[in-house]
């Protein structure tokens, strides 16, 4: 017991004192967040499984074995009727990302503190805009423009585009907000105009982020339009829900397989683009 | 004195070849003419419809809150739950994985398995693992919360894991002079360096957990997705302007309570 001099250390009065990393206060503070954190945690576990039917989920082991059964083997000679789904799909996603960056690009420089031309009044709706575009997925753009424009890939891009405004506009301009103001004074000094600043100070400034966000966000674009079919925009998802639909599994496997590839190949190829810019 | 180059250069290529530019540029405009030329409109549709969107427009503008209140609330109250217990539980697996997946403090084999982890959950769509979850658990929030599980796992442990890996080695190191075990190191060198990060990622995740929570509900996942597409079926555009207001309004709290919090811990 090395501990224990302490204590008759001769100074009997003096209580026990150990050093201890936390105040009291923060040591209750933790304590109470992690009373919140369970109880709040038990809280909302019963909540939501209320209406949960146990049966169901007791059954799901055997629900699974029997769904891979069914899936294996895949039906490979399925493969060709996909082709046209597939380069709808990439289609829409390459097509929605150019067109959703053509509109993010004004929104993000209305949204940036530093060009934005009227701060009290133009900021906020760009602002808004990319909130309002970011909060929504794009699976819920499409619900919306399938219901609008009727089913195809047409709404599938506007739905990417849509979706893709507030990713690359929130980006771009925190890109144009981190500009350094050294060289746009360099510009402003030679006399340039407001248009020739944001040309030859900001524009090269912005420019490899630019491209960096714009292919990340069309990897990410490729990966929901496989999906957006499901609600009706064309492309692999409509295969995908018609094959869910007749419950014909082998299908179903074969789909997923080629969505993963795609997947695969579109992130390898955003990450060579992006090593190569940076 | 530094020296600046007095004349202009060229800035570098991707394509340094003339033709190969050349080519580059003529397949692009080949490939956008094809693009283009494939996607078929049914004019006479979008024309029957217009009449729809703008009575979508007009829902937005004029959201109505009350008249499926019960429903929406519901929705709401599902999807946020699930997002919270999802959130937790997801973060809760995802710790040991994303140790497991850091190459400096786990052993080769334990890295391959929770790499490999990582991917397969990250490379599945939220949606398409909700169908398969929605097929073998039921519908409602349940499948849900298992989606959500399922895809913060990938998410936190790899940042968690490139985390780890990026940690100060100096401080590894002097913990382990000390003698300490591995439990020990991760306690005291690898835990106080990453967990502001880890906080910092668990409130994100949780922003993007109540957003996908809006989405899974499409494919019977419950939450406020399911009452949006019922709105939406049931062409009951201002309910369902009201729905993404309150998916809005939701996900700007979340955000800039999130990066509040992040602001306060750090």
């Amino acid at each position: 017991m090395t501990d224990a001099p302490l204590e008759t250390a001769g100074y009997g009065a003096t209580p026990r004192r150990e050093w201890q990393y936390r105040t009291p206060r923060t040591r209750l503070l933790i304590w109470a967040f992690w009373l919140c954190m369970v109880a709040g945690f038990v809280f909302c576990w019963q909540v939501m499984t209320a209406g949960t039917m146990w049966f169901f989920v007791l059954d799901a082991p055997k629900q699974a074995a029997d769904i891979g059964g069914r899936m294996w083997p895949p039906r490979w000679s399925y493969l060709p009727e996909l082709m046209v789904p597939l380069w709808d799909t990439l289609n829409m996603a390459t097509l929605g990302t150019i067109l959703g960056t053509l509109m993010a690009i004004p929104v993000a420089f209305l949204a940036a503190r530093n060009t934005t031309p009227s701060a009290a009044f133009l900021r906020p709706v760009a602002l808004f805009i990319i909130v309002a575009s970011r909060s929504i997925n794009s699976l819920i753009w499409a619900l919306l423009l399938v219901a609008i424009l009727g089913p195809g890939i047409l709404a599938g891009i506007i739905a990417i585009a849509l979706r893709s405004i507030g990713f690359v506009g929130k980006l771009l301009y925190e890109a144009i907000e981190e500009t350094d103001i050294r060289q746009i004074e360099a510009i402003r000094a030679t006399g340039a105009a407001p248009a020739q600043v944001l040309n030859y100070g900001i524009v090269p400034q912005i420019m490899p982020a630019f491209w960096g966000i714009t292919v990340f966000r069309w990897d990410i674009n490729i990966r929901e339009s496989a999906i957006l079919g499901l609600v009706g925009a064309g492309g692999l998802g409509l295969k995908l829900s018609a094959s869910l639909n007749v419950l014909a599994w082998p299908q179903v496997t074969v789909i997923l397989l080629l969505i993963l590839a795609t997947v695969v190949m579109s992130e390898w190829v955003s990450a060579k683009v992006r090593r190569a810019l940076i | 004195m530094t020296s600046y180059p007095t004349t202009w250069c060229r800035p570098p290529q991707i394509f340094t070849h003339r033709g190969w530019r050349i080519a580059f540029q003529v397949g692009v405009l080949v490939w956008f003419v094809l693009a283009v030329g494939t996607i078929d409109v049914n004019w006479e549709r979008v024309v029957a419809g217009a009449e729809r969107g703008l009575r979508f427009v007009n829902g937005f503008l004029q959201p109505d809150f009350t008249s499926r209140w019960k429903d929406i609330s519901q929705g709401i109250i599902e999807s946020l739950t699930m997002t919270f217990t999802s959130t937790i539980v997801g973060v809760a697996i995802s710790i040991p994985i994303g140790i497991g997946a850091a190459r400096n403090v786990a052993p080769a084999w334990i890295y391959y398995i929770c790499r490999s982890i990582i991917a397969v959950s990250r490379a599945l769509q939220e949606v398409i693992v909700a169908i398969f979850f929605v097929a073998m658990f039921g519908f409602g929030p349940f499948a849900g919360f298992l989606t959500l599980s399922f895809a913060t796992i990938g998410f936190i442990a790899k940042l968690l894991a490139e985390d780890i890996e990026d940690i100060d080695e100096a401080q590894a190191e002097a913990v382990r002079a000390t003698g300490a075990s591995w439990g020990q190191l991760i306690n005291y060198a690898v835990q106080p360096q990453v967990m502001p990060r880890l906080i910092g990622l668990s409130l994100y995740r949780f922003d993007i957990n109540f957003r996908e929570s809006a989405v899974i509900g499409i494919v019977g996942a419950g939450g406020i997705g399911a009452t949006l597409n019922t709105a939406i079926d049931r062409y009951e555009y201002d309910s369902a302007g009201a729905i993404l207001l309150i998916i809005i309004g939701f996900v700007l709290v979340a955000e800039y309570g999130s990066s509040y919090l992040r602001k306060f811990l750090q």
